[in-house]
């Protein structure tokens, strides 16, 4: 066990801060979260910035254009980025972090000269198209139906949960082929132009009022055989690949975030008055501040465990179930907290601009955390996951 | 970076664990009520393996290796429900020449001191240093311990005791990790007893791991063991980068916490202290409520057997209950975490505030 940083991995952290530093003030301001257009642009803008200082694809293999950078150096990249502020991933996360990792590890040649370049140089957006209406923590028993004709496939249902459905050039769609096959051999894995006719996109409100997420129609949408990646109904398993990825590096930016929330917190309780003294007197909410604060340090040594035996075996280990379920609940607890502090201030929800002085973010955020036990899997899910595969429990079914 | 063990530290920990399973199998372990909690001839094999001599370096005659490993041995340890005042006499090891060693915060008033009638000595921490008390200067009033492996007695004030150390924030930081460790061995154990009963007992025509209701709870119990077990194991890491017995600076030998960068070499100063407080204390936190929830959920699975003396485990509930007040209690330490969040660095000189 050595939490030390090697001399090389000093090196890139040093260079990397040096860059953040130079050019992270030429950002400007994010723009407002419903305006899709400047929000594309914004997101893509950062990617090309980082295609041209060599840290686009950071994890990706550098005969696929990647930076080729060890998991500890992916763990600084994310570790730095949002130390200093730098852009989330955003409306890339699935060029960056499913599809793109699927295409290297799946795809044709043909298939990865054609897209890899145009993720990594922030020209492509990618949507997810995995869960539908009937189709949520049993996945596999989608039904969106692709039937072939001729060079074709004929893709008609509905896809739910699409982030960036409305903006996004492409979608990773998963098909039902082989309807009569048992539901995990009947898939299969193709790349959808989001521009092709039959596709109709409609944004979902959620209960934080944001609107990212879509469904998606298809309506006899006609995909060429030659976007399919894998082999018909074995898209499955080309899912799968996937998924491990989600649950290793995902959300390093999303818990480092955190911890700068909880130091605001702390700061944000000394200036609440509260019985003739501040919040942070109150020794329940100093010390639920101290109990999150062991908490997270524990889920960010915990993420450097996962991200070390990414580093000995080239996958991220079984911790990554461990890290969704606990941190969702932490999260939870951080925004429960938020509440008490506020009183009634907490009834209002801040502005684009965030209104730090009376903490509407935080009041966003506990609505926000709502998502955190089942988005990418629910916590019902990933404890099976533990209870089955690191347990050894029998299956339910 | 490399956060897993090393091959020497997977070995290690086989080793130990094997020792524990040869010599300290549970019905062994439940016999050392009748000694007391501790047996001379097996304290004597735990301490010719150098599990107390462990951090002492080789050329004073110990194993020279750092805190991490301690904890490593210490959670296995836990694991087998080892008793005996393991942590005093780790602590002990190269200060004194005792080899049944206790060890407790100075209070004012009455005591309760672990293993009372098979101590050699008891060292006393205290805003000053530490002190050795030797066992012929105390007596004890007999007192019934919640954990029949913990048996304590009550002493009405405790001797000064002759000094043998000026140092107390170290030791208790030491302490409070060691028995951390011993947790998270408790709370592995606990669930691996929850699981294997799980797989084997059987309702409803099926084995009950087979229900979500009792395999969420075995997987809550692995999750709560694996984040006190990173816990643990970070707070071993900044130890040793902090407090390790004379390490050698080199170039290139950084240490990188929460966005600072440390040589090693450089004296204790705020950032380390920081760091050390929010690792040490964090592990205590996590620890203690892994082994307490633990040891419920394994009380809990084990349906009404899990309520009989018969089943195993009261026996870790009990002993995380009886290794939790150490050193300050997880309401302190959280508050003690809780200075160390925010922006502004706070000088801390304070044994444990």
């Amino acid at each position: 066990m050595d939490i030390r940083l090697s001399a090389e991995e000093v090196a890139f952290r040093d260079e990397l801060r040096a860059w953040l530093g130079e050019a992270l003030p030429t950002l400007g301001n994010p723009p407002g979260s419903d305006d899709w257009a400047a929000r594309r642009e914004w997101d893509m803008g950062w990617q090309r910035k980082l295609y041209d200082a060599g840290y686009a694809g950071i994890n990706w293999p550098s005969e696929f254009g990647g930076r080729g950078s060890t998991p500890t150096e992916h763990l600084i990249f994310l570790e730095e980025t949002t130390r200093m502020g730098a852009p989330y991933v955003g409306m890339n996360f699935v060029a960056q972090l499913h599809a793109g990792p699927t295409l290297i590890l799946e795809a044709t040649a043909e298939q990865q000269a054609r897209h890899l370049p145009a993720m990594l140089k922030g020209e492509e957006v990618w949507c997810q198209g995995f869960s539908e209406p009937n189709a949520g923590s049993d996945l596999a028993s989608l039904s969106t139906r692709a039937i072939r004709d001729g060079d074709h496939y004929v893709v008609t249902g509905q896809k739910i949960w699409t982030s960036f459905g409305h903006v996004a050039d492409y979608c990773e769609l998963l098909v039902r082929t082989d309807p009569e096959a048992p539901k995990h051999r009947g898939i299969t894995w193709l790349i959808c132009p989001m521009d092709l006719p039959g596709i109709e996109v409609r944004p979902i409100t959620t209960v934080a009022g944001s609107s990212e997420f879509c469904e998606v129609f298809f309506d006899e949408v006609r995909i060429p055989v030659e976007n399919r990646v894998g082999d018909e109904n074995d898209g499955w398993r080309v899912a799968m690949v996937t998924f491990s990825f989600e649950r290793g590096t995902a959300f390093i930016s999303e818990l480092l975030g955190t911890m700068n929330q909880l130091a605001e917190m702390a700061e944000l309780a000394r200036s609440i008055p509260r019985n003739g003294s501040t919040a942070w007197d109150d020794d329940e909410i100093r010390r639920e501040i101290g109990r999150l604060q062991a908490e997270y340090d524990a889920l960010w040594a915990l993420t450097k465990r996962v991200v070390s035996q990414a580093q000995r075996t080239g996958m991220p280990g079984p911790g990554g179930s461990v890290f969704k379920l606990y941190y969702a609940d932490v999260k939870k607890r951080m925004a429960d907290l938020a509440h008490r502090m506020l009183e009634r201030n907490a009834l209002v929800l801040a502005e684009d601009s965030g209104d730090e002085q009376t903490g509407g973010d935080m009041v966003a955020s506990r609505l926000y955390v709502l998502s955190l036990s089942i988005a990418a899997g629910t916590s019902e899910i990933q404890r099976n996951i533990i209870g089955e595969r690191i347990l050894g429990l029998p299956k339910e079914r | 970076m490399d956060f897993e063990l090393s091959d020497d530290q997977v070995a290690l920990c086989d080793g130990i664990r094997d020792l524990c399973q040869g010599r300290f199998d549970i019905d062994t372990v439940r016999g050392l009520a009748d000694c007391d909690g501790v047996d001379r001839q097996l304290w004597g094999e735990l301490a010719d393996t150098g599990v107390f001599s462990l951090v002492v370096p080789e050329e004073d005659g110990g194993v020279g290796l750092g805190w991490a490993e301690a904890g490593l041995v210490f959670e296995q340890l836990g694991r087998a429900l080892v008793p005996g005042p393991l942590v005093g006499t780790l602590l002990a090891a190269g200060v004194v020449d005792d080899s049944v060693v206790g060890l407790i915060e100075r209070t004012d008033g009455p005591a309760l001191v672990e293993y009372p009638d098979v101590l050699d000595a008891l060292l006393v921490l205290d805003g000053d240093g530490v002190w050795r008390v030797d066992a012929a200067e105390l007596s004890f009033e007999a007192a019934q311990s919640v954990d029949p492996l913990t048996p304590v007695g009550r002493v009405a004030k405790l001797p000064q005791g002759e000094q043998v150390s000026e140092e107390t924030y170290g030791w208790a930081n030491r302490a409070v990790y060691l028995s951390s460790a011993l947790q998270v061995g408790l709370a592995t154990g606990a669930r691996e007893l929850a699981v294997a009963y799980a797989q084997e007992r059987q309702q409803f025509g099926k084995p009950i791991g087979q229900f979500q209701a009792i395999k969420h709870k075995c997987a809550d119990m692995y999750s709560r063991e694996e984040v006190a077990r990173a816990s643990l194991y970070y707070a071993g890491c900044v130890m040793d980068a902090t407090m390790g017995p004379g390490l050698p600076a080199e170039p290139g030998d950084y240490l990188y916490f929460h966005g600072c960068t440390i040589e090693r070499g450089d004296a204790l100063g705020d950032h380390e202290h920081r760091e050390l407080v929010r690792a040490v204390s964090g592990a205590r936190i996590l620890a203690a409520e892994a082994a307490d929830h633990n040891g419920k959920d394994c009380v809990q699975v084990h349906g009404g057997m899990g309520f009989t003396w018969e089943i195993d485990a009261h026996l870790y509930l009990k002993r995380a209950w009886a290794l939790t007040p150490c050193f300050g209690s997880l309401d302190r330490h959280a508050e003690r975490i809780a200075d160390m969040v925010g922006a502004d660095p706070l000088a801390y000189t304070s044994s444990m505030g």
